[in-house]
């Protein structure tokens, strides 16, 4: 992530957010307290779990592959220039996040015995997301938030699949940490909270 | 949709074979027939983005591979995109129902994939699958 970091940096962005950036990349280096506590006492995940762990760690790099794609929308969204404070704090915030599940992830997976998927470059999320077609904050928020309704029904839609019920739970904290953000997505965008309960994963 | 169509179909050959006083109500199915093939597609629109979108869109590999022309394709072989050693010898040309059958256990249809996800409720599956098949190829 150093060269996205650098890349970041130069984006032209207030001195202090540039500040509070550069400190909170500069956490993400190790293995964060998130994927510690995500992790803890879960060697059971390693070591005689039940069933096929092959497919537990499928479905694992699929949701890594949705926090690869999460974390690279919110840089583009940043380093677009179109986002103004607070909302630009609260994105990079955000991304924050997922890089706590993406660090998450990849510490699961590997001690699960699987190998995590790769992070594309840049320029391949910002042409799969059509980034070039965002021209102000309430485009990037648009597609922050469809990123992260996609998240929920995904993560919500994979429990049931999990062969670990550990790692079932896990995917219900990571659509815990979704469901916020799109909710304080919906509510920056000025629309109305879903109507109905029971709006998510069906 | 291929059930609404051959009930469309189905409405057309009985308007064909009646009196033309009662051939007005036939007409009035078939419209309504219309109306519901675009009220499923649009329904299985939504769903597609709200469901699927996390890991899929029309026009651009993502997580999963894009969907344009996704009926009639064979398996595994989206432009650009990386599959599964299971998707990628697949043999399977993805029709209607097998992409039913697909969203409801995709590893019952090629074993050893890399979707966790499936649609429990059965006409979801169905809206999705005619919305994907009004996404040909260009």
């Amino acid at each position: 992530m150093n060269s996205r970091i650098q890349t970041l940096s130069t984006t032209p962005v207030v001195p202090s957010l540039a500040a509070s950036r550069r400190a909170f990349m500069g956490r993400t280096g190790t293995l964060s307290a998130v994927a510690v506590a995500m992790l803890a006492g879960k060697d059971a995940l390693a070591q005689g779990m039940g069933g096929d762990m092959s497919k537990d760690v499928s479905i694992l790099n699929v949701a890594l592959g949705l926090e690869h794609e999460a974390i690279n929308a919110y840089q583009l969204g940043a380093g677009s220039g179109l986002l103004q404070k607070p909302v630009l704090d609260i994105a990079v915030q955000f991304q924050g996040h997922h890089k706590a599940h993406r660090d998450a992830l990849i510490a699961t997976i590997q001690k699960m015995g699987g190998t995590p998927v790769m992070e594309k470059k840049l320029a391949d999320y910002a042409t799969a997301l059509k980034a070039d077609t965002l021209r102000n904050q309430g485009d990037v928020l648009d597609l922050a938030a469809r990123l992260e309704l996609g998240a929920i029904n995904a993560y919500l839609g994979v429990i049931p699949a999990f062969g670990s019920k550990d790692l079932a739970k896990v995917a219900g904290r990571l659509a815990a940490d979704e469901t916020m953000h799109f909710t304080i997505l919906t509510n920056a965008l000025g629309r109305p909270l879903p109507a109905g309960a029971l709006s998510f994963g069906a | 949709m291929p059930e609404l169509k051959a009930a469309a179909l189905a409405c057309l050959l009985v308007a064909a074979s009646v009196p033309a006083a009662a051939q007005m109500g036939a007409t009035t199915d078939v419209t309504h027939a219309a109306a519901t093939d675009a009220t499923v597609v649009a329904r299985g629109k939504a769903l597609y983005e709200s469901r699927c979108g996390a890991c899929h869109s029309v026009d651009a590999n993502r997580v999963g591979p894009a969907h344009q022309g996704v009926v009639g394709r064979k398996a595994g072989s989206a432009p650009g995109f990386v599959y599964s050693k299971a998707l990628a010898n697949s043999q399977v040309i993805w029709t209607p129902s097998n992409l039913l059958a697909w969203l409801a256990g995709p590893e019952a249809v090629i074993p050893g994939q890399e979707m966790g996800y499936s649609l429990g409720e059965a006409r979801d599956r169905q809206d999705v699958v005619a919305y994907l098949a009004t996404l040909q190829s260009r």
